[in-house]
């Protein structure tokens, strides 16, 4: 992965950075030390590392926006950094760059009940909001599997989902506002507790910015409710084609379960073993369909899945008769990244999303990859959005085989937008699949974006390098290129 | 001279966008033209009219998902998702009565364009939340994409967000990808009478607070109320507050009993079936009780809902408006007899001072070149909002002016 040219100069200034640094951050919140920088080495793609020039750990959004005056002033690249849980590569750091780390940025400022809404540092954990409503019964509803570690402010600059987003949307349906500190040191606020905002939307341009735009100090997230009651259903399908049909099938009856996951029999087998959910071993693929709402609604629709299920001839249905049981069959796949990590010594998470109509075919075509490249695969999905996590199983001490799942988690992607979908869902681009853009994005679509990346960081100093996989001088991008010192329209169109 | 382009197909776009930038020709934008009046006025006499780039292009019912030309009918929209029962979920009010034009003519570019959403907006959100994906052509002359096709996706920008609510001043859509969701099986509206609009407020925010799910929150104070073409609110003699509950039939039969029994503690209780349930939200989303007072100018309004009935108390102690609360108080239509500075001002003061947003939707053009229409930005933000607008059109082509003058 190539990654900008290491400016020596700036390296060069490193120490006097330090000391400008320490001027208004304690000593400990300025580190340098080679055994304290590794730390910071990578994030949840471990496959890259680089130590940082620099991490500094500001815990007010003065000192970061001090902090991004003097990057500016020096030219000195930043690259903000949440929890750094990340599976894309976003928090990479840079060898001649400063990592804003935000983890002190972890007070919850205001809970609101009347309007719905809680005001929280950047570093909160996505976790510690729900934690933090749960006993007047409101929750926040993404639930990255991550939650316990990831950071509110992660979570809007790689807008998030989770099991509970079919229903309840992902970061960015459900935040209101925000504060953040643009790279020559302003600072802005986004939003608030009201609902709509004149001008550009510029709130939901910043989540899933990656960390591109600006450093993101305080968020304000709508809080909901509790439903009233939640009952989960495992259906297991000797054919991974039956579960995928049966997946369209709800979508089409006009039932829109808050989650809907699907694993196919490599995941089931490693979770079962890992958690004792009590899944079915002798089936090819499983939905755990979750419905929520009143009493009345959930018993409803739950017997009307089981018909659906029944017809697209599941062998095996299990509907949950108590909150335990519920929560035992989430066990099994909230836990099933580690339950892959149990079955093999490294594992390389993909995130593409397709159309849900096309799930058959390319569950087939991924077990042809699997069979070229000769590395096993699990699936696991958020198979109600269409969004597949193919979990390649590689061993990194073995030559070449991290290359080969490279390869193949490439080729996955290119088929998830062969089939008219997206390279990913909810964990990014990152540094993992910015050199895959050009297979969805063309030139020009490329330029607009980064376009309105200068109408932010000119200079490009905010986590360069991730994202687009060339970078470009905003003077030259700004360019008008149609007129070529004549008018080449003189006619005025006539349609 | 002026001169009116009417292009059929992305090419013709593209073609126009590069007369209009090589020879410096700033255009109006339009769809079907019925929001011309919304926005700060133009004088521009170079028209773009998209209204002919038209048709489902896309839909895929299983998917959620659909594809259309920006110049498609929203009427057209709606048949099609009908036929098999579903919908635009975030509900698009049809402000054109309100505005001086004919119904049922708005486009869905002009929609997205303008991020209009209804009443169902508290539950489901807003347009944008619904926007998934565009091909655009940019002020540059280049064709563009951004999002997709599907309804989970963080590959790039999420320009279309920057796209929803830019009253096209940012680029031209030349096709657009929506979310759409099944229609609910059945839906109930339950009206509680008498209330004032303190407790009004606060009985919505305990609703929006409960397990109940509602899917639309409004408060029709007495004068409003007496307007509406519902006998059931017309009739009352009082204040309406109304709470819409959509779903399964047994569920939303039981939350409907639910709220019945939580309300009839507070006054009295009706409730809304079918046509007249959907008659009510239509008249509350497309601000019915409005249209035909000409002479009042109209505020739209977002506050933190709970300050609603504090923000509408000032404006109202200090001049003689009429209001009405959606979207749980999250959202107010306010009418002014008068749209001088100092009421326009009055209106933003208060407003602001309560952490919200006024946009002024219908006032003459005299007005809205003066007063600003939309929220004024802090110079931070309007810098910031004018590079964006720089990096999508460099020559100010696309309505300029239109939300901010000097941008
Ligand atoms: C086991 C596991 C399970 C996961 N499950 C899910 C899941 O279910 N759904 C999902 O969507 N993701 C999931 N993830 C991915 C990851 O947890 C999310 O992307 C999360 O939002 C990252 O948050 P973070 O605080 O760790 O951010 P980091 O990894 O530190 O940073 C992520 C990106 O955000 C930027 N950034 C961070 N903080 C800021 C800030 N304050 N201002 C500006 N930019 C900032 C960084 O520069 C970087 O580009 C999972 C990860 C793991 C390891």
């Amino acid at each position: 992965m190539k990654m900008p040219e290491t400016d020596e100069g700036v390296i060069a200034k490193r120490s006097s950075l330090v000391g400008r640094f320490r001027k208004f951050l304690s000593e400990e919140s300025v580190i340098n030390d080679h055994d304290e920088l590794k730390v910071y080495e990578t994030d949840g793609l471990t496959a890259y590392h680089q130590l940082p020039m620099i991490v500094v750990l500001p815990d007010t959004t003065a000192q970061v926006a001090k902090i991004l005056k003097i990057c500016t002033s020096e030219g000195v690249k930043v690259v903000p950094r949440g929890a750094g849980t990340g599976l894309s590569g976003g928090a990479l750091p840079l060898a001649d760059g400063v990592t804003v780390g935000l983890a002190k940025f972890n007070r919850i400022l205001d809970i609101d009940y009347g309007n719905r809404t809680a005001t929280v540092q950047t570093g909160v954990t996505n976790l510690a909001i729900t934690q933090a409503v749960e006993a007047k019964g409101f929750y926040y509803a993404p639930d990255p599997s991550s939650q316990i570690a990831c950071t509110i402010g992660g979570n809007v600059a790689e807008n998030s989902g989770g099991v509970h987003c079919l229903k309840y949307g992902v970061t960015t349906n459900n935040i209101l506002g925000l504060e953040m500190v643009l790279i020559d040191g302003e600072i802005i606020r986004l939003g608030g507790k009201h609902m709509e905002s004149a001008g550009y939307d510029l709130l939901g341009l910043i989540a899933g910015s990656e960390g591109l735009l600006g450093v993101i100090t305080e968020v304000t997230v709508r809080i909901l409710p509790r439903p009233a009651s939640a009952r989960a259903l495992l259906v297991g399908f000797s054919t991974v084609e039956a579960g995928g049909k049966c997946v369209v099938e709800i979508i089409s009856a006009g039932v829109i379960p808050s989650g809907m996951e699907m694993m196919d029999k490599a995941a089931i087998h490693a979770a079962e073993d890992y958690s004792d959910a009590g899944y079915p071993l002798d089936v090819e693929a499983l939905l755990i369909v979750e419905l929520d709402g009143p009493k009345a609604e959930v018993d409803h629709l739950l017997q009307r899945v089981e018909e659906i299920a029944t017809s697209c001839g599941a062998v095996n249905i299990r509907a949950s008769k108590n909150e335990g049981e519920r929560l035992k069959f989430w066990a099994g796949r909230k836990a099933a990244f580690p339950a892959i990590g149990r079955i093999s010594p490294d594992y390389y998470c993909m995130d593409g999303t397709i159309p849900r109509g096309r799930l058959t075919e390319v569950l087939a075509r991924v077990t042809d990859l699997s069979d070229k490249y000769n590395l096993r695969v699990a699936n696991v999905f958020h198979a109600g959005d269409g969004n597949l996590h193919p979990l390649i199983l590689y061993d990194a001490n073995k030559p070449d085989e991290l290359e080969r799942a490279e390869k193949f988690g490439a080729d996955i992607l290119k088929l998830c937008v062969e089939v008219g979908g997206v390279l990913t869902g909810e964990h990014g681009v990152g540094v993992e699949k910015r050199d895959l853009m050009g297979t969805m994005f063309n030139e020009q679509d490329l330029n607009q974006q980064q376009r309105v990346k200068c109408a932010f960081d000119t200079e490009g100093l905010l986590n360069p390098g991730k994202v687009f996989p060339t970078l470009h001088r905003c003077a030259e991008l700004g360019r008008m290129h149609i007129h070529h010192g004549r008018v080449p329209f003189p006619e005025l169109p006539r349609f | 001279m002026e001169s009116l382009l009417r292009p059929t197909d992305d090419t013709q776009v593209r073609e126009a966008v590069a007369w209009a930038a090589s020879e410096n020709k700033p255009m109006a934008v339009l769809g079907a033209g019925s929001k011309t009046a919304l926005g700060r006025p133009a004088n521009l006499d170079t028209t773009m009219d998209l209204c002919k780039l038209t048709g489902v292009l896309d839909y895929e019912p299983s998917e959620l998902v659909l594809t259309a030309r920006p110049g498609t009918s929203l009427a057209e929209i709606d048949a099609c998702l009908r036929e098999q029962n579903q919908e635009l979920a975030f509900e698009p009010p049809d402000l054109a009565p309100l505005l001086g034009t004919a119904p049922n003519i708005a486009t869905l570019g002009g929609t997205i364009a303008c991020n209009l959403s209804g009443p169902r907006r508290v539950r489901v959100g807003a347009a944008r939340d619904h926007f998934l994906g565009m091909r655009a052509i940019n002020g540059r002359a280049e064709a563009f994409k951004a999002g997709g096709k599907v309804v989970k996706n963080v590959t790039g920008y999420d320009l279309c967000k920057l796209i929803a609510g830019s009253y096209g001043t940012l680029a031209l859509l030349t096709e657009v990808t929506v979310k759409v969701l099944p229609r609910a099986e059945k839906t109930r509206t339950v009206l509680l009478f008498g209330l004032e609009e303190n407790s009004a407020i606060s009985t919505l925010s305990d609703v929006m607070a409960s397990v109940h799910e509602p899917t639309a929150l409004a408060h029709l104070p007495a004068n409003i109320a007496a307007r509406s073409s519902v006998d059931l609110v017309s009739n009352a003699g009082c204040a309406a507050t109304a709470v819409r509950v959509e779903g399964p039939t047994p569920s939303t039969i039981f939350r409907c009993e639910k709220l019945r029994g939580d309300f009839s503690k507070l006054g009295e209780v009706e409730e809304l079936h079918g046509q007249r349930s959907a008659t009510f939200w239509k008249e509350v989303a497309n601000v019915t009780p409005f249209v035909t007072r000409r002479e009042l100018t109209v505020w739209r309004i977002a506050v933190a809902p709970i300050e609603a009935a504090i923000v509408t108390a000032a404006i109202g102690s200090k001049c003689n408006a009429e209001w009405y609360y959606d979207w749980a108080g999250g959202l107010i239509w306010l009418a002014t007899p008068q749209s001088d500075v100092t009421s326009n001002n009055l209106v933003r003061d208060s407003v602001a001072s309560a952490g919200g947003q006024a946009t002024l939707i219908r006032a003459e053009a005299n007005v809205r070149t003066v007063t600003s229409v939309f929220e004024p930005l802090p110079a931070a933000l309007y810098k910031l909002s004018a590079r964006v607008k720089q990096s999508f059109d460099p020559k100010g082509i696309f309505n300029p002016g239109r939300l901010y003058a000097g941008m």
